[in-house]
Parts: structure tokens; C-alpha cells; sequence
């Protein structure tokens, strides 16, 4: 059995984010890039199931759409356990354009089970995972946050509103990954850095197709009001405020 | 000349972190409080591989260069200096000297399980009269033809209470001066071995460092490291590279001070303004900066030498020396800057302050530095 991991490269979660270009283009000067943190949970739960001797996963690979600047992440997958890496060389412009890329990639290279984080950190577009599944005719399992193979039978628990709900499943599906899969993701040791350099890479050349969207402008969210405490024995203060500042009464 | 660092080298800087934010902050200031020896957190350094990470892949060690070591040092030293000691002592003082002088025997059977983390090494030279003054040695370990019978004792051993190897410097033939002096690996169980209580320290409590007393202790011919009085050599050797140990380290209580008092001189304000936005505070944070980046490329330039294959003693010194009082000087100001909330411990800077001034004084004081230094200009 073989599952693929995909894997968006995006900023630390802890960047500035600034635009140029006329706020059409993220300046990524100085940007640390980092695995999607849900793809990270995604692929440790793949590597934790290859690991367990239980079921017959014989390989665990990885996949990203991007440029050259995502080979560091790619190789981090590597060095926590990944196999094989493969980047399809381009600039994706939205999650079609990199649900198309992939599911091509798919066609000549089946995997029993694709996974995708529910979502990306960057621009959140929670997407490609069920893109894919409508390429590959294939079941999408949303907000999954229990896998478990065991002799060939899938396992996976969804949470939905109040509770979850658990299915059994046949292979080929698409698994669409929330929080709660694994308990965290795991450090590379540094036997699996010094593996990684050994492991494949693979850059694959893009298939020709146009992007359906295109990016007018990004803006930030407007910086939060400070805030004025009021001592609780003045409250004309803050009738008058209200008034006056607020415009709210 | 190239100041990038390789994506791997990032890699390991940054799986370095991720272990130091993830695994080692939550519950410094209880270890460091109760003086609890990090065994969990020393467990996982070993899993990660950091223990081992400059032994050969032969030797089921990492293979990582020195100035990867540098990277993971720094980040570690950042939240706890009481595991990076243990792994400083480990890698350099220890499996070092294992891999360069050891032979196939010693290495099969001391190194690759200190590599893997199975097994933890402890360095021990220092003596209550003899500390960088190696020559004055008092253990002795006199040649009884088949075994060395050894007596002596041997102080502040950093890991003395833990670790089951030691790596021992002792003098075989006092008469010959450096010249009569031997190395020795050995397991630290064996009879006529002592340790001694846990030593109540200033910083640095969560590692354990203990007098070891050696009552004629009976050594195997076949446990003696290296030739027959080589032991100065292996010994200084070993410390050369130690001294990259410890300059990442204090570099990293430097740099963890700093970064803390850079976002509290953010967060708090006084007299309507952050404290960042004081000259006082902004110029006493831009000076720490600046220490701080050259402490790092001092330490990043003593373990290219040292990756190289070129001298690197004269450069390890100056690196220790340089790293030690900016990690004194930078901890000082962070507690400043932090007022009075920096002068309790749950803002970690006067436990990173008491642990810097351990830096200036460990592994050859900064005027042992100097001594280095100022040979090293008529060589």
C-alpha cells in the first residue's frame, strides 16, 4: 500500500506578512518557510502507520506543487520519514492549478491513499484535497482525525458538529486531514537528516493549463482598536465616550 | 568566503529549536529550582541524536559537521544550559577523543552507545588542585603490568552521579611531567569508584556534577586510551573542541536572554510608551545585538577551522573568551531591562544570568583563555 502526502510550503506561521507589487505579491524576503502544519500531522500519521508493523504501507511519499525554494521543506519530509519526495516545478497561482498538477501525477503513479491538510496556513484556500478527489473519481473523507489500517481494512473517524462520525472504507480515497490525527509532529533526528540526503527528490516538469483565477490585491486585516478601560465608578466618562468617540449612541 | 548556511545545517538548527521550545522549556525553572536531573529530556536528546551528532555514521553517530553543532548548541543553550552541558561534554570532551584515539574495541564497545545516547560519557580532569593546570595532576594510576591501579580524586565532573563512562586523565609517570600522563576509558561502575554529593551550584542545577573518588581502582591495560602517556595531548586536544561546546553554549544564553528582553522591552510600557521606545533600553539592546553577532561568528569561525581540518585551538579560545563575557554582559543587561520582573525566576533571564557566569569559568576560565590566546601570538 502507498500513500502520498501533500505538502504545501508556507510561511512560519509566526511571520510579518507584507506585500509588494502593489499588494499583489507576498514579499517573501526573509520569510522562513515551514511544512503546512496540517500536512506535517498528515504525513507523521503516514509515517507512524508505515512504522507500525500491523499493515502493509511499503512507501510514503511526498508531493508539492512549487518552485526550487520549497526543496528545504521537502527535504525536511525526508528527513522525518518520507521516502520520496516529487516537485512539480511551478508557480502555483490557486488550489485547481495544484489539484490539476497533482491528479495528472496521478495517473501514471497510483497511491492507494492521498492525503492533504484541511487546510493551509497561508492562503487558507481548504480546497485541493477535494479537487482531487473529483480527479481521481475517488471518495473525499473530510475533517478526518483518526486513520487506522489494520490487514487492509481503513478505519477513519470524521469530527463533525457535536461529535464523530466513524467509517470503514476501500482504497483509493482522499484523506482531508484535521487536527487530532497524530499528537504532534515530530522533530527530524539527525539520522534522518543524514538519510534525507540520500533519499530521491524528483522534479517533474508542470502540464501547460491556465490558473481560473487571478489575484487582484491582498490586504491585512485592520490593527486592532486599542482599548480604554474606564474605571467602573465613572460611567458618565464612558456614556460620554461612547458618545463622542464611538459615535454608538 | 560564504556566510549561508547549508539547507541541512538550517535543518538541524531548526529541529534543534523546535526540541529546546517543545521539550525542554516547560518545566526549566522547576529543574533548575529542585536541581532535577533532566533524565527524560537527556533521553530524547539521545533519540534525536544530538548526543552522538559530530560521531561518524560508523560509529552510529550523526556524522554532522561542527558548525551544525554550533547551530544545535546555541538553540538548546537558549532554554536550558543544563542539558546542553550534557551534550557538549558528551560530543566533545568525550566521543570526540573516543573516535580520534580510540581503537576498534574501545570504539565497538564505548562509543557507538554514547553516540546512540544509550550511554552517557563524563570528562574527568579537574582535580582540587588541578583544573587547566593539567600537569599537576595528583590521581595516579601506576602500571602493574597487566592492569593500571588507580587513586586519586577528581572534581566537578560535570554528569560524575550519571554517566556510565568516563573518560580519565591520570599520571602514570609524574616524573616525566606531561609526558607520563594517561587517558583511560572506563566503565564508571567499577569497584573502588566513589561519587560524591550532588554540588549545590549557582546555575547550571539540573546537571549533575560530582567529586569522584578512586580507591585503588583496578583499570585493564586494554581500557587505556591512546599510547602510553599521550593523555596531555588527547586531553588538550579534547578541550580545544570542548571550548566550541561551551562558546555555542554561552553564545546561546546570550541570544536567548537577548530575544527575551527584546520582546518584553516591546510588551511593557513606562510613561506611555513601550520601554523599546526609551533610548536607554533601545541602545542597551542594539549593544547586545551586536555582542552577540560577533560571539556567533567567533563560534562559527572556530568550528569551520575545526570542519576544515585546520588548527583551531588559538580560534576555539578566543571564541570561548568572547562568547563567555558577552553571555555575562548580555544575561546582565536582560535582567535590567526586565526591572524588577527580571530578578524573579518565572522570566527565565536571572536563571540564564546565574548559568553565564558558569561559561567564564568552566572548561578553562576566561584568563585560561587568554593564556591560549596570548601563547598562540609568538607561535
Amino acid at each position: 500500500m502507498k500513500i502520498l502526502v501533500c505538502i504545501s510550503n508556507v510561511p512560519d506561521t509566526t511571520t510579518k506578512v507584507k506585500f509588494t507589487d502593489n499588494n499583489k505579491q507576498v514579499d517573501d524576503a526573509g520569510v522562513q518557510w515551514i511544512i503546512n502544519p496540517w500536512d506535517e500531522l498528515a504525513l507523521t500519521r503516514a509515517i507512524e502507520l508505515k512504522e507500525d508493523g500491523n499493515n502493509s504501507i511499503d512507501e510514503v511519499c511526498v508531493i508539492n506543487v512549487g518552485l526550487s525554494k520549497c526543496d528545504a521543506t521537502l527535504r525536511k519530509a525526508l528527513a522525518i520519514g518520507a521516502d520520496k519526495a516529487i516537485r512539480i516545478d511551478a508557480d502555483p497561482i490557486d488550489a485547481y492549478y495544484v489539484a490539476a498538477q497533482i491528479a495528472d501525477y496521478l495517473k501514471n503513479n497510483p497511491f492507494d491513499i492521498v492525503l492533504s491538510g484541511i487546510e493551509s496556513s497561508d492562503y487558507n484556500g481548504s480546497s485541493v484535497g477535494g479537487m482531487l478527489s473529483e480527479f481521481m473519481d475517488c471518495p473525499a473523507i473530510s475533517s478526518m482525525t483518526k486513520l487506522e489500517i489494520e490487514n487492509g481494512n481503513v478505519t477513519i473517524h470524521r469530527a463533525i458538529p457535536g461529535g464523530k462520525q466513524i467509517l470503514e472504507l476501500t482504497t483509493p480515497f482522499v484523506g482531508i486531514v484535521q487536527k487530532g490525527i497524530t499528537n504532534e509532529p515530530r522533530i527530524p533526528a539527525m539520522r534522518g537528516i543524514m538519510m534525507a540526503r540520500k533519499k530521491p527528490l524528483e522534479v517533474l516538469s508542470a502540464v501547460e493549463m491556465e490558473s481560473l483565477s487571478h489575484i487582484v490585491e491582498f490586504e491585512l486585516p485592520v490593527a486592532k482598536a486599542s482599548c480604554k478601560m474606564i474605571d467602573a465608578e465613572h460611567l458618565e466618562e464612558l456614556v460620554n465616550l461612547l458618545k463622542s468617540e464611538a459615535k454608538v449612541l | 568566503m560564504n556566510f549561508e548556511l547549508t539547507e541541512e545545517q538550517e535543518m538541524i538548527r531548526d529541529a534543534a529549536r523546535d526540541f529546546a521550545q517543545r521539550e525542554l522549556l516547560a518545566g526549566v525553572i522547576e529543574r533548575d529550582e529542585n536541581a532535577t536531573y533532566p533524565k527524560e529530556q537527556v533521553k530524547r536528546l539521545g533519540e534525536l541524536g544530538f548526543l552522538g551528532m559530530l560521531v561518524s555514521p560508523e560509529y552510529d553517530g550523526g556524522g554532522m559537521d561542527t558548525v551544525s553543532y554550533v547551530l544545535a548548541m546555541e538553540e538548546i543553550s537558549k532554554v536550558d544550559a543544563s542539558v546542553s552541558v550534557i551534550m557538549s561534554v558528551n560530543n566533545s570532551l568525550v566521543c570526540w577523543g573516543v573516535q580520534k584515539y580510540g581503537s576498534e574495541a574501545q570504539k565497538e564497545e564505548f562509543l557507538k552507545p554514547m553516540a546512540r545516547g544509550d550511554k552517557i560519557g563524563a570528562f574527568l580532569l579537574s582535580e582540587p588542585e588541578a583544573g587547566s593546570d593539567a600537569t599537576s595532576q595528583r590521581t595516579t594510576a601506576v602500571d602493574m603490568g597487566d592492569h593500571y591501579l588507580v587513586n586519586g580524586i577528581k572534581n566537578w565532573i560535570t554528569s560524575g552521579g550519571t554517566a556510565s563512562v568516563y573518560l580519565l586523565i591520570a599520571h602514570t609517570h609524574p616524573e616525566k611531567k606531561h609526558h607520563g600522563i594517561n587517558a583511560f576509558l572506563i566503565d564508571s561502575k567499577l569497584e573502588g569508584i566513589s561519587v560524591g554529593p550532588h554540588e549545590n551550584k549557582m546555575g547550571m542545577r539540573a546537571s549533575d556534577t560530582h567529586s569522584v573518588m578512586f580507591n585503588n581502582v583496578k583499570i585493564p591495560k586494554e581500557n587505556r586510551l591512546g599510547e602510553d602517556g599521550q593523555g596531555f595531548t588527547i586531553a588538550m586536544r579534547s578541550l580545544e573542541g570542548g571550548r566550541i561546546g561551551i562558546a555555542s553554549q554561552a553564545l546561546g544564553l546570550a541570544s536567548g536572554a537577548y530575544e527575551l528582553a527584546l520582546q518584553y522591552a516591546q510588551e511593557r510600557k513606562t510613561f506611555g510608551k513601550e520601554i523599546f521606545k526609551h533610548q536607554a533600553i533601545a541602545f542597551k539592546l542594539a549593544d547586545m545585538a551586536v555582542e552577540i553577532e560577533a560571539a556567533r561568528f567567533f563560534c562559527l569561525k572556530a568550528a569551520w577551522l575545526k570542519d576544515q581540518g585546520k588548527p583551531y585551538g588559538q580560534a576555539s579560545a578566543m571564541a570561548k573568551l568572547y562568547a563567555a563575557e558577552t553571555a555575562m554582559k548580555v544575561t546582565t543587561e536582560a535582567v535590567q531591562i526586565h526591572g524588577g520582573n527580571g530578578y524573579v525566576k518565572e522570566y527565565h533571564v536571572e536563571r540564564l544570568m546565574r548559568e553565564a557566569k558558569l561559561t567564564q569559568i568552566y572548561e578553562g576560565t576566561s584568563e585560561i583563555q587568554k593564556i591560549v590566546i596570548s601563547r598562540g601570538l609568538l607561535a
